[in-house]
């Protein structure tokens, strides 16, 4: 339950971060969502990567699908030398993901993790 | 806490950031370009974008009603007239608004604000040809002028309302792809874009290379391979006119024979220069020629091929006019077009507007020149250049009465170790204001309003075309032009004697024209515009064979319709290889060609002289060509160490005709005593493996061979469209070369209901991503054109219509 709030927290607040600061307010919404809803370091990492993943993974395939992937295929030639929309749909999604993964890990660091035995 | 791993990642998390937010270590910052919300992706427009919009500003008087068509063209109907300048502004900024800032960074010597030192040799040249110097003495005149003025201001105005409009996320693609952001309009950008037509137009000729060519040949020979009359030619305006006699008498300066003709002085600067090719086709034909009876006018101009294009379709309409054609992102009006009386256009008049001379500085303070027989004070203009990741640049430029001292010890086009000062006179720093040239004529409603409009243009010069529903049609070859005495400019001139300054200029009414000829047809291909018997001289860099071709095929046509003016915009034939390839396939000795040598010559035998797509004989023909004049001159060009201009090909070609025994032919260095067949079997030999090889990966064919791209102005190939197949080339109608050719066909019948066709290879919206960036490429690409739709104002329910854009003032 604390992963799934955490993702749709990370989700709602980086979108609406990302309205009126820099792109990279999505690592300071992941660091503080994670420092609020204390989760292990493992799961803390993955609710920063999945909802990024989510988000910039959705936006950036439904805004290349409805741009018939112009702009993907003349982008991708010019950074990767190759024509592919996905590849760079793929690394947007992993650069969200990775970086608010990051974020989520550290903060998971600022409490005291509780281990249960097995 | 633990505050270890806490640290750790944390500073992991910031380097990672610091790393995809900068150039750091990635060739591009990954993170800031591609997230979604700010980033490339933002200008990724949906195939179904709606362009339509509610928009109040304070800068406008009345309303302003922008309609788009389905290929995103708009029509803007605007009660006031000056508020359609500021709409005009608006959406040339909202759909170009990258490409008009980088131009003027051009014009201005500002590239290496952008780009580093690598543009710092194209800065410095702008700078000290005087771009801005030129541009604000432009502007100068144009504050002179309440009404242009006022045009220019609310231009500037609407520029600034889409800048101030602006978010990160909505940035044109290439300032984020290039880390910056767009600075306010100003009047002077729009001066500085127009003096980056001027420099692309009249910033070229060959005076350093004439001067080098004028002391290492004899005056003979010179005369032989620069001549300044070509035989095969036929002028703007037809051989045996008879003129009146010059207001203006030039004298050559008494000592011209001694410091100029046979003075043999070289130097060795090496210049850049615009594309030598920059040229274009206009012709109207008169209502007796056509099948509807009313006039039709067509324009091509060749300019540099480049994405986003130099062009911006629009229609225009207030209460006091309506017209139609293609703008200039980046300047008010529109340019080439048509109202609902008459039909405008251009081709380049390509006459020598720029002079150097000789400066003799008192010593390398360059403080003082010496100049009629006195040592005179220089001025000097300081040009701060800001140099992206290095030192500012700090260039000092000494101003004589001529103009600026454009070379000197410092800068020489970079392979000079001369200690000369050349100061440049240029036509194009002269006060003048051509934009009131275009506003009266998309207003002009006969020809005195056309003549009257086109006294405005100075430089660069133009052939203007015009065309009119009563049934005129007329050419002026237009422009302020200094009148010369033979051979005056061609070569660098002293510097110290105003006797070698022009001496006038030619009085705008004695400028070549025709107005309603007899023949039923004026037309203009940047040929000389008049013959010998014209009393001013006009130099001798004028292309003869599309002239030529274009008169021979108007003049044998008669019930002419808009689609044979098509067809013939796009056609392929050169005539330049019917004169040249017989005299070829005469001198190639058949004899000494082997198995495969001989296909090859076949092919170039049973080649009709068409430029065609798939043609292997015109890419034969041409490489052939190529290789013979390399052959037949670069032995005794070489030989003088000399940066030279290769002759017109033109010029070898009547040579070869004329005189067989013509001296370059010999090849100095071999003791043999080589004619034109032993050349030419020689080359077509070499050649052979040339031609297998080309063959054997299938780029024999002529399209595949030229090539034909347009780049994006940045030269990245990912933005740009390659390898398009498409025919012509140099000297054929369709003058369709690699990277040049024809930027806007556009053919307008004046039938009492206009009928006009236009295309340019690009489309309406700047961005590439955008479906319309290059929708127009296949339809130019396969020779069609787009129907240019005038729209009325009860056309307000017409099912082109997609869009809509109101322009409000703030109430």
């Amino acid at each position: 339950m604390k992963f799934l709030i955490s993702i749709v927290l990370i989700i709602v607040l980086s979108f609406c971060a990302c309205l009126y600061f820099p792109w990279w307010s999505i690592a300071i919404v992941a660091f503080f969502v994670s420092a609020a809803i204390p989760q292990t370091s493992v799961v803390s990492f993955f609710s920063g990567f999945t909802a990024l993943f989510l988000l910039w993974g959705i936006m950036s395939f439904w805004i290349s699908t409805t741009n018939d992937d112009i702009l993907a295929h003349r982008i991708s030639l010019l950074i990767f030398q190759t024509d592919n929309a996905f590849l760079l749909i793929i690394t947007t999604t992993v650069i969200g993901a990775v970086i608010a993964g990051l974020a989520s890990l550290s903060a998971s660091f600022l409490r005291a993790p509780v281990y249960r035995d097995a | 806490m633990k505050i270890v791993p806490l640290l750790l990642f944390s500073v992991l998390t910031v380097a990672l950031v610091i790393i995809l937010n900068s150039t750091l270590l990635l060739p591009a910052p990954l993170g800031k370009l591609l997230a979604p919300q700010s980033g490339i992706w933002q200008n990724a427009d949906p195939a179904d974008k709606n362009y339509s919009q509610n928009l109040s500003f304070s800068g406008l008087e009345g309303s302003v009603n922008v309609y788009f068509d389905d290929r995103l063209v708009p029509h803007v109907f605007a009660e006031r007239e000056n508020d359609a300048y500021f709409v005009q502004g608006y959406l040339h900024a909202r759909f170009r608004l990258w490409q008009m800032e980088f131009q003027t960074y051009a014009a201005a010597g500002r590239l290496s604000e952008l780009v580093g030192n690598k543009a710092l040799s194209f800065d410095r040249d702008k700078r000290r040809l005087g771009m801005v110097f030129a541009a604000e003495n432009s502007l100068k005149e144009v504050e002179k002028d309440a009404a242009t003025l006022a045009e220019c201001n609310q231009y500037t105005a609407g520029v600034n309302a889409y800048i101030s409009s602006l978010k990160e996320s909505s940035l044109p693609l290439e300032y984020k792809l290039m880390g910056y952001r767009p600075e306010k309009w100003t009047n002077l950008k729009t001066a500085l874009f127009l003096k980056y037509m001027s420099l692309d137009l009249a910033g070229s000729e060959d005076d350093f290379e004439y001067t080098n060519a004028k002391s290492a040949f004899s005056t003979a020979d010179f005369n032989k391979i620069y001549p300044v009359v070509m035989d095969s030619l036929d002028p703007i305006v037809p051989k045996g006119t008879v003129y009146p006699p010059p207001a203006i008498k030039v004298i050559p300066p008494p000592d011209a024979d001694s410091l100029y003709f046979n003075s043999k002085d070289s130097n060795t600067i090496v210049e850049q220069k615009p594309d030598k090719d920059n040229g274009s086709n206009n012709w109207a034909v008169s209502g007796s020629k056509t099948k509807s009876g009313y006039p039709i006018l067509c324009n091509d101009p060749h300019l540099g091929l480049n994405l986003p294009s130099l062009w911006y379709e629009m229609q225009i309409s207030t209460p006091s006019y309506n017209v139609y054609g293609a703008s200039f992102p980046g300047a008010p009006a529109v340019v080439i077009g048509f109202n609902d009386s008459c039909a405008f256009g251009f081709t380049n008049a390509m006459r020598d507007v720029r002079d150097y001379y000789e400066i003799k500085f008192r010593d390398d303070s360059r403080n003082e020149y010496w100049f009629n027989n006195e040592w005179k004070k220089t001025k000097f203009r300081i040009e701060h250049i800001l140099v992206k990741g290095a030192p500012d640049f700090l260039d000092s430029v000494a101003y004589t009465d001529i103009g600026p001292v454009m070379y000197d010890k410092s800068f020489d086009g970079s392979r000079s170790t001369g200690k000369k000062y050349y100061a440049v006179r240029w036509k194009a720093h002269d006060p003048s204001n051509e934009l009131k040239m275009f506003t009266l004529l998309d207003k002009a409603k006969n020809y005195d309003d056309y003549s009257a409009a086109i006294k405005h243009l100075l430089t660069p010069g133009q052939n203007c075309l015009f065309a009119a529903k009563n049934g005129d049609i007329a050419i002026w070859d237009q422009g302020e032009f200094p009148a010369k005495w033979k051979r005056q400019g061609d070569f660098v001139m002293p510097g110290t004697d105003s006797n070698y300054f022009w001496q006038g200029m030619i009085p705008q009414d004695e400028n070549p024209h025709q107005i309603n000829p007899e023949r039923g047809f004026v037309s203009s291909a940047n040929q000389l515009p008049a013959d010998s018997a014209y009393p001013y001289y006009l130099g001798g860099s004028f292309p003869p064979y599309r002239a030529w071709e274009i008169n021979k095929r108007l003049a044998n046509m008669d019930n002419i319709t808009p689609q044979d003016m098509m067809k013939l915009q796009t056609d392929n034939y050169n005539v330049f290889a019917e004169m040249a390839v017989p005299l070829l396939l005469k001198n190639i000795d058949v004899m000494k060609l082997d198995g495969e040598e001989r296909i090859y010559y076949d092919s170039l035998k049973s080649w009709n002289y068409n430029n065609a797509v798939e043609s292997k004989g015109a890419t034969i023909f041409v490489i052939t060509w190529d290789s013979l004049e390399n052959n037949i001159w670069k032995d005794e060009f070489n030989k003088t160490g000399l940066d030279l201009k290769l002759p017109y090909e033109s010029t070898l070609l009547e040579n070869l005709i004329k005189d067989s025994a013509f001296s370059f032919v010999d090849n100095i260095k071999t003791p043999e005593k080589e004619n034109l067949s032993d050349i030419a079997t020689a080359v077509f030999k070499n050649l052979s493996s040339t031609f297998a090889s080309l063959d054997k990966r299938d780029q024999l064919v002529w399209g595949k061979y030229k090539n034909t791209r347009i780049q994006h102005l940045t030269r990245i190939n990912a933005l740009s469209r390659l390898h398009l197949p498409i025919g012509g080339g140099t000297n054929t109608i369709n003058a369709t070369k690699a990277q040049h050719g024809p930027s806007w066909r556009m053919i307008v019948s004046l039938s009492p209901e206009t009928q006009a066709w236009g295309v340019y290879p690009g489309g309406q919206d700047g961005n590439p991503g955008s479906k319309y960036y290059d929708d127009y490429v296949n339809t130019w690409v396969r020779g069609d054109y787009n129907i240019l739709w005038v729209m009325k104002a009860t056309d307000t329910n017409n099912q082109k219509i997609r869009w809509k854009i109101s322009f409000n003032p703030v109430p």
